[in-house]
């Protein structure tokens, strides 16, 4: 608070620049959250409304009130909780194996003195890469006519069809995924250890500490919080996905997720209060993984950036 | 600085990191050279049998694709611009002045930044279609706006913070007002942060597919990721593959040279928007 302490006589100007600051303030932020919620929560709101119809675009003047029975065939539905299944699998497993090459990456980074620019502009290509041309690149790579995977891998038969079964075909979307968000995940663990002073780390080597003690005595407890925002931060992206499916799969071999099932309701069925009832679902699972990696973390995110 | 010298670890962990971004890259681009007869019939192997340019002129020669390209730039150009200008307000707020609910305004920001965009995807078809914004430039503008804004935000008052508070006083003593120290010192200081938190917002509304297939119907504003889900060619069952591959080299040009040019400068907006101790 500069102001106050600016004109710290003058209790009535200071009242009065406490006010003309808050009216200041609230004028700049206005406008983005305005633009905020007006694409969010305003369709949320109406999402919510048209869950309780049975509403199809095709025939809208048939639209009927049916209370919440959406919601009841939605989740009396096994296609629901397949879906669930998989998109819960499919976070899961890109975040954890994002979150060990990723951290070996961020070692490498941190200690690396050589080519920097190099190694800062090849960890940037899959990050800024169009998710639709990473999943092109790994369907193609991965399929049967003109993939080269299984020509290189030595345990695969060279007729082996990536695509064919559930199992294989949810390997290759993690695989696209991983590849393409492992660089986010690994500048966020970058930064995270960059703030680590050397000199713990030295007394630790001094003490006899070995490289596994140094590693999860000293390293990883301080950066617990950067650990927690990447977690987190790809935890809900990955729950969200949809576009390497949409291009690997198009959801075929049971490889679909909550995400492509609510777009495909919506605009290649026109099922819009079957699929509003979907949204409000998938909006009320992010909400709730949300809730629950915060409290397990109990990490204050705005805390964790510094914030008051 | 002792534990920073070459290591044979490092050296491995360095190469490991070249191969595991630049293979796939390298993999579309041997694609992208391949015939489209060596593709229909099937090549497992990873060079070109034989060497053509024929898949970028083909690409190069589809009115879609380029009609695709200048939809995406013309919209990820203008919802960066106006995002960016509304994010330099809230986020100089946000970092300089005291006003009650700052916190508010940061969880609004971060709570849309972990929104799941497919949900909203219904209800905007449905408003869009009503307010005739549905297929055009703006329906696309406004959804990126909304959800390039987080990341601006974020980014920018990180940036912020940094700024020496002194500087904005000085101005002040000198009797500037809030809204000229903003203008006139403040501006100058951030416009290196606002040129990254631009680059950011550029490369997430470049990389929308969710919007860009359900809320465009025709190529008067499809972007390029949808362009390339739909670009199939005569036979369903035999997709061009090489001819996807060359398109999709060109759209990851101007990433690439971004890139390139400012890979610091991203790196800094990346880690400083998201992790402060």
């Amino acid at each position: 608070m500069t102001t106050v302490t600016a004109t710290p006589a003058l209790a009535a100007k200071t009242s009065d620049r406490t006010r003309a600051e808050n009216r200041l303030g609230w004028k700049l932020v206005a406008p983005a959250v305005v633009m905020m919620l007006l694409v969010t929560a305003y369709p949320m709101f109406r999402a919510l409304y048209l869950s309780l119809f049975r509403y199809r675009l095709t025939a809208p003047d048939d639209r009927e009130f049916t209370g919440i029975s959406n919601y009841v065939s939605v989740l009396t539905d096994s296609l629901w909780w397949t879906d669930v299944f998989n998109t819960v699998l499919i976070m899961v497993a890109t975040v954890a194996v994002e979150l060990v090459i990723g951290f070996a990456f961020a070692m490498v980074m941190h200690r690396i003195i050589f080519a920097k620019g190099i190694v800062r502009t090849s960890i940037l290509i899959p990050y800024g890469i169009i998710t639709v041309v990473s999943a092109f690149a790994w369907q193609f790579a991965f399929s049967l006519n003109n993939g080269f995977v299984n020509g290189w891998l030595p345990f695969v038969g060279d007729d082996y069809n990536w695509f064919g079964g559930r199992w294989s075909a949810i390997f290759a979307i993690c695989v696209s995924e991983i590849w393409k968000t492992t660089p986010f995940m690994s500048l966020l663990l970058l930064a995270g250890l960059s703030q680590i002073p050397e000199e713990m780390l030295e007394a630790a080597k001094v003490d006899g500490a070995t490289w596994w003690q140094r590693l999860f005595r000293v390293i990883l407890p301080n950066m617990k919080a950067a650990i927690m925002v990447a977690v987190l931060f790809r935890a809900l992206d990955a729950f969200r996905i949809f576009d390497n499916i949409f291009v690997m799969t198009r959801g075929a071999q049971d490889t679909e997720s909550v995400s492509f099932l609510t777009y495909r309701q919506v605009i290649e069925q026109f099922e819009l209060g079957v699929g509003s009832a979907l949204s409000v679902l998938l909006f009320l699972s992010v909400l709730l993984i949300a809730f629950t990696l915060v409290k397990l973390f109990k990490v204050d995110l705005a805390s964790a950036r510094g914030e008051k | 600085m002792k534990n920073r010298q070459l290591t044979p670890s490092t050296g491995i962990g360095f190469v490991a990191i070249l191969v595991w971004c630049l293979l796939p890259i390298v993999w579309i681009v041997m694609l992208s050279f391949k015939p489209a007869t060596e593709t229909q019939a099937g090549s497992p192997q990873f060079l070109p049998e034989a060497w053509t340019w024929s898949n970028y002129t083909d690409v190069w020669d589809n009115p879609d694709f380029k009609r695709a390209l200048i939809n995406s730039f013309g919209i990820s150009l203008i919802a960066t611009l106006l995002s960016v200008i509304i994010a330099t307000l809230c986020a100089y707020a946000i970092a300089r002045l005291e006003f009650k609910g700052k916190r508010v305004v940061l969880s609004i920001a971060l709570a849309i930044a972990m929104f799941p965009v497919v949900s909203l995807v219904g209800p905007l078809f449905d408003l869009w279609t009503t307010f005739k914004l549905y297929d055009t430039w703006p329906g696309l503008i406004i959804p990126y706006m909304s959800f390039t804004l987080p990341l601006a935000i974020w980014t920018l008052s990180a940036f912020f913070r940094e700024i020496p508070w002194e500087m904005e006083q000085a101005a002040q003593v000198d009797g500037a007002t809030s809204w000229q120290a903003f203008r006139k010192v403040i501006v100058p200081l951030a416009a290196p942060g606002v040129f990254t938190a631009a680059i950011l917002t550029f490369f997430f509304a470049w990389n929308d597919f969710v919007f860009g297939i359900s809320l465009t119907s025709t190529t008067a504003s499809r972007p390029v990721p949808a362009q390339l889900a739909f670009f199939v060619g005569p036979d369903q069952f035999n997709p061009p593959v090489s001819q996807l591959a060359a398109a999709a080299i060109v759209v990851t040009i101007p990433i690439i040279v971004i890139v390139l040019l400012f890979q610091k400068r991203i790196v800094a907006g990346l880690t400083s928007g998201a992790v402060k101790g």
